[in-house]
């Protein structure tokens, strides 16, 4: 294996910048570990192979530049996300043949910062699902463990960057979906706060609740990524006209935990957490007393109806945000159809996979006449109710920490045949959505039973990722590296 | 038989007049080619996000300001879900339970006298595009130029009891809105639709019957006839004890009939939920002020003072007003010559009906507010007569030519010389002796005979009043 | 909470979805399953508790009513199933 690729991404950044190594350079090692490990792995959809080598040498003739912080880097985007030009299918079979003609507002962010787009990363279908399963066109593979998921939504991502197959990837959190791929490859996954990142591009979810994000090997790496796609974007209401913080400033300011209170909700440190998963956590938490922080013990008191609340609001907006696709201005149509209704329905049921036409069907549901108030009203009520549970939680504490996924990564095919059992496994993830906060999910080590990746999440306040990276980075650096995953060596 | 009462509630949509559509940067301009005006936004491509026009809202306020509303510092944009080929996104962006304006009320003027309409609510949503259908090769066009084109929605309270107050009410929509200057107000085009929602009861009864909504209402004349005619037929239903059944019905204005438009249409559950692209509309106290203080003089305002001002009958200051254009073009030719009553005859009469049958608008036409002022100081000045202003009138009116010139062109200036009309009166004498001796025996009605031969001699030039006075005198 | 065979068919044909009987029946009962669960919402005192459709807290967001035309006819047909070159084209609405 190359040694560019045992870099970090801000490890590369910097030798690019020296002009020690080329922008063609670091995509031909991408390229070429990602035409070593894709047979095992599956993690991409699409590369864009002739197009990224074209770009590094654009790049390259024209020179470093350091008015672009990304020069350079080779990163993966999650296929969620328009790239202009470059096929999008969201992990569907009904963009099967959908190539945009816009950027996502963060990809082209990142390709204006010098970045160089080598892929499309895996998913479920439309982000819906915790395992990339759901995915339409192939079956990921945990770099650990080639048979277990990576987790999902954002799995391709996750693998991808775990499998050093780039430097970093873009995915996408609307109940966990960076944070748990992540904590379950043993990479770093970071969700912003609601309104940090714009979603415009963005193949709407659930649009309350979905946020960009960076997937990377280091906090640093997932900083020097936020800083660029971060920011206020006139193409996004919901994106919040705010100023983005300097994070690599706020890194270098804390090299211990002194006067860092950590949060430890009672709610998620209970039972329902594997023996591996606990233990690994808890030695985390320990780490983190090691360089100074403070521990207190706080209630979220409505965790346990989080899930309810979030799939209600999550599966609502999915039914209208799908609507769109109905075969008539993109995607698949079905060409047996003779008149528009029955055109519709046909697109749509082959189009769809089981997972995404059941929240459809739920989420249209609880909108529907009669039950919209003891469904979605109420779900916005008790929102709001967790919501300020973390508001109170985070006035007693600089950051909250506790588990992202109740078990490591677990077998192919274990929880297809009971959705509800895979809703469960986003109890630790899932009020963040719905709260709108940020969180990162950072290694904690190799669980001792299963050996399988084990992520800590912290969760900080609206708007301050500056501070919450500040404490992720420096307990990342204290917690044990796992190295090259095992099943990608 | 029970004498049966009609309540009638209206849902008005109202095209802005903005440049670009509610929620993205594309042209709403009429008349481009298909899918020009059409953006991956409003063509409701994977990913997209609307950002809000806040000249639209503006409008709407407006509007609602000038209906007496109540306008909500606070309101929400919702989902209203369903499946078209005209619908992009597969939901429309409407208000549903936080509309902009709350209930306001329009005074219309009807030949039994002012009624009050009470309006319940205005609220903002977008467009659909447009289906073009082919049914001889069983596929439609979808273009989307129209899709996102910013509507307001003005629903009437159902205090509307005949077709003459519904079409009154929406002449004062419409005219509110020209005045405004924030829509174009054209049936027939659709920049300004009409449903209606007819039901009738027992007279005295407090209950509501069940109602038909009507559609395809595409012209005043067509309000008009197809609410007469769901009213009897709804009356003779229940005349008949049947029921009516709640239902959208098409107006067919070939047929002057409504048709059932069941089994074209399902029960229709639009799932409302408030858009979570969107933040809502919060207006400040001072930008809704701002707004009222802008507002121009509005149609029953400038009515009342114009009929004040130039002491025009009641009739004419309605017509007058009824077009802010044509009010315009009033003043702007009594301020070029203070003759306000003959300048309202003339618009009334002659411009009104070239501008009609030509389909101008007054600001449009050839003939400037200048022009007509001068045509009617060149017949108080007797340089022309009233018959010869009428005949050149619509040479004028096409041309733009100013009076004066015109007239001193074609040779049209009145002969008011009392040597030249005697000449002529003594050659008509001369040449009908018996009619002369007919006259002076007492058959006076054949002065309208000798007039009409002096016109005829003169060519129309000569001035009437001097050929009468000198008829009179030569004839005895 | 159960859904019956009619309701969940319902369901489907508002969503534009048609499934066949077996998995209508799946479904029809993972359903069950799920609004079961969300069912327990119904626990929570939400009295006076405004709802929350979003975490964004910020003013409303304007445009200014420029127009602009930013993208080809061409690209907005690009993708289609079916396009004449002017017009999306889709089959007659019966």
């Amino acid at each position: 294996m190359s040694d560019l690729i045992s870099l970090t991404l801000t490890g590369l950044r910097d030798r690019l910048a020296a002009g020690e190594v080329s922008a063609r350079a670091a995509v031909d090692a991408c390229l070429a570990r990602i035409q070593a490990t894709e047979p095992a792995l599956s993690a991409l959809i699409t590369v864009d192979a002739d197009a990224a080598r074209a770009r590094a040498d654009e790049l390259d003739a024209a020179g470093y530049d350091p008015a672009k912080p990304l020069w350079g880097v080779p990163l993966a985007i999650k296929d969620a996300l328009t790239t202009k030009g470059l096929r999008t299918t969201c992990a569907s079979k009904i963009l099967d043949n959908f190539t945009p003609f816009y950027d996502a507002e963060a990809v082209a962010r990142l390709r204006a910062a010098g970045a160089v787009i080598v892929g499309k990363a895996n998913m479920d279908e439309f982000a819906m699902g915790s395992s990339t399963e759901n995915s339409a066109y192939q079956l990921t593979r945990n770099p650990w463990d080639a048979e277990r998921i990576p987790g999902g939504s954002s799995g391709g991502s996750a693998a991808s960057v775990t499998a050093r197959q780039c430097f970093g990837a873009l995915g996408t959190d609307t109940g966990g979906s960076i944070r748990q791929p992540a904590s379950l490859c043993g990479c770093v996954g970071l969700k912003p706060s609601y309104g940090r990142v714009s979603r415009y591009g963005l193949v709407a979810y659930g649009s309350s609740l979905d946020q960009i994000g960076p997937l990377t090997r280091t906090v640093e790496d997932a900083a020097a990524l936020l800083a660029v796609i971060a920011g206020p974007d006139a193409k996004d209401s919901t994106c919040a006209d705010r100023p983005v913080d300097d994070y690599a400033a706020a890194l270098a300011a804390r090299p211990d935990l002194s006067g860092t209170t950590i949060g430890l909700p009672v709610e998620f440190w209970g039972q329902g957490l594997d023996g591996e998963v606990d233990e690994r956590l808890r030695a985390a938490v320990d780490t983190a007393r090691g360089l100074g922080a403070k521990t207190v013990e706080v209630s979220l008191p409505h965790s346990k109806y989080a899930i309810a609340a979030y799939y209600i609001v999550a599966m609502a907006e999915a039914s209208s945000n799908l609507a769109r696709f109905d075969g008539v201005r993109y995607g698949v149509r079905d060409a047996g159809a003779e008149e528009l209704v029955d055109m519709y329905a046909r697109s749509r049921s082959a189009g769809f996979g089981d997972e995404v036409q059941r929240r459809i069907m739920i989420g249209t549901y609880v909108l529907s006449a009669g039950y919209y108030d003891a469904y979605y009203r109420k779900a916005a009520q008790v929102r709001r109710l967790i919501r300020d549970d973390f508001a109170a939680a985070l006035a007693q504490c600089d950051v909250l920490a506790g588990p992202v996924s109740p078990v490591p990564a677990w077998k192919i095919g274990a929880m297809t045949d009971d959705p509800l059992q895979m809703y469960l496994m986003d109890i630790f993830t899932i009020s963040l959505n719905l709260a709108g906060l940020p969180g990162i999910s950072i290694p904690a080590g190799l669980g001792a039973t299963s050996g399988m990746p084990v992520g800590l999440q912290l969760m900080g306040r609206a708007f301050d990722e500056a501070g919450l990276l500040a404490v992720a980075n420096t307990l990342f650096k204290a917690l044990p590296d796992a190295g090259l995953p095992r099943a990608v060596a | 038989m029970p004498d049966y009462e009609a309540v009638i509630g209206l849902e008005v949509h109202a095209q802005l007049k903005t440049a670009s559509k509610l929620f993205c940067s594309c042209s709403t301009a009429f008349g481009s080619e298909p899918n020009e005006n059409v953006c991956e936004v409003c063509s409701g491509m994977p990913g997209v996000l609307p950002v809000l026009n806040r000249t639209a809202v503006e409008y709407a306020v407006k509007m609602g300001l000038a209906v007496n509303c109540e306008i909500n510092e606070r309101s929400v944009f919702a989902r209203k879900n369903y499946f078209y080929p005209d619908l992009p996104a597969g939901y429309q962006i409407s208000q549903y339970e936080s509309p902009l304006c709350g209930p306001g009320h329009l005074d219309v003027e009807t030949s039994a006298g002012p009624r009050r309409i009470g309006i319940t609510r205005i609220h903002m949503e977008n467009d659909a595009g447009k289906n073009i259908h082919s049914s001889a090769e069983n596929v439609s066009y979808v273009d989307l130029n129209r899709a996102g084109v910013p509507l307001i929605e003005i629903v009437s309270d159902p205090d509307i009891r005949t077709s003459e107050e519904a079409v009154a009410y929406l002449k004062g929509l419409r005219s509110i809105l020209l005045y405004l200057g924030i829509c174009d107000g054209n049936l027939e085009e659709g920049s300004f639709r009409c449903d209606a929602n007819v039901s009738i009861r027992p007279r005295g009864q407090a209950e509501f019957g069940t109602r038909a909504e009507l559609k395809n209402l595409n012209s005043f004349r067509n309000v008009q006839r197809a609410i007469d005619y769901e009213i009897g037929r709804q009356a003779d239903l229940l005349d008949d004890g049947e029921a009516v059944v709640q239902e959208t019905r098409l107006y067919d204005a070939g047929r002057n009939t409504t048709a059932s438009m069941r089994g074209k249409e399902e029960a229709h559950d639009y799932r409302y939920f408030p858009d979570p692209d969107l933040i809502p509309i919060q207006l400040e106290r001072a930008w809704i002020e701002k707004w009222a203080a802008e507002l121009p003089e509005l149609p029953r305002e400038r009515r009342e003072r114009m009929a004040a001002e130039y002491d025009l009958p009641a009739e004419d200051a309605r017509i007058l007003t009824e077009e802010k254009g044509l009010a315009d073009y009033f003043e702007a030719a009594v301020a070029a010559y203070d003759a306000p009553k003959k300048i309202a005859n003339w618009m009334v009469g002659e411009f009104l009906r070239r501008l009609n049958e030509t389909h101008t608008a007054a600001e449009d036409a050839a003939m400037g507010p200048e022009s007509l002022a001068a045509l009617v100081a060149l017949i108080d000045k007797g340089t022309i007569s009233g018959k010869i202003a009428k005949d050149v009138f619509p040479d004028l009116f096409a041309s733009g030519r100013a009076p004066e010139e015109y007239v001193k062109a074609k040779g049209l200036v009145q002969i008011s010389d009392a040597g030249a009309i005697e000449a002529a009166v003594d050659a008509v004498i001369a040449a009908n002796p018996a009619e002369v001796e007919a006259y002076r025996g007492g058959k006076t009605k054949l002065m309208g005979f000798f007039v009409g031969q002096v016109m005829r001699e003169t060519r129309g030039k000569a001035n009437p009043q001097l050929v009468n006075e000198l008829l009179q005198g030569r004839l005895g | 909470m159960k859904i019956p065979p009619q309701e969940a068919a319902r369901i489907a044909a508002l969503a534009r979805l048609q499934l066949p009987e077996d998995k209508l029946a799946l479904f029809a009962g993972q359903f069950e399953d799920i609004l079961g669960y969300m069912d327990q919402l119904g626990e929570v005192d939400t009295t006076g508790v405004e709802p929350m459709y979003s975490p964004a807290e910020h003013a409303t967001v304007f445009r200014g009513d420029a127009a602009e035309k930013r993208v080809r006819r061409d690209d907005v047909l690009a993708n289609a199933p079916e396009t004449d070159g002017t017009f999306f084209v889709v089959p007659k609405i019966v």
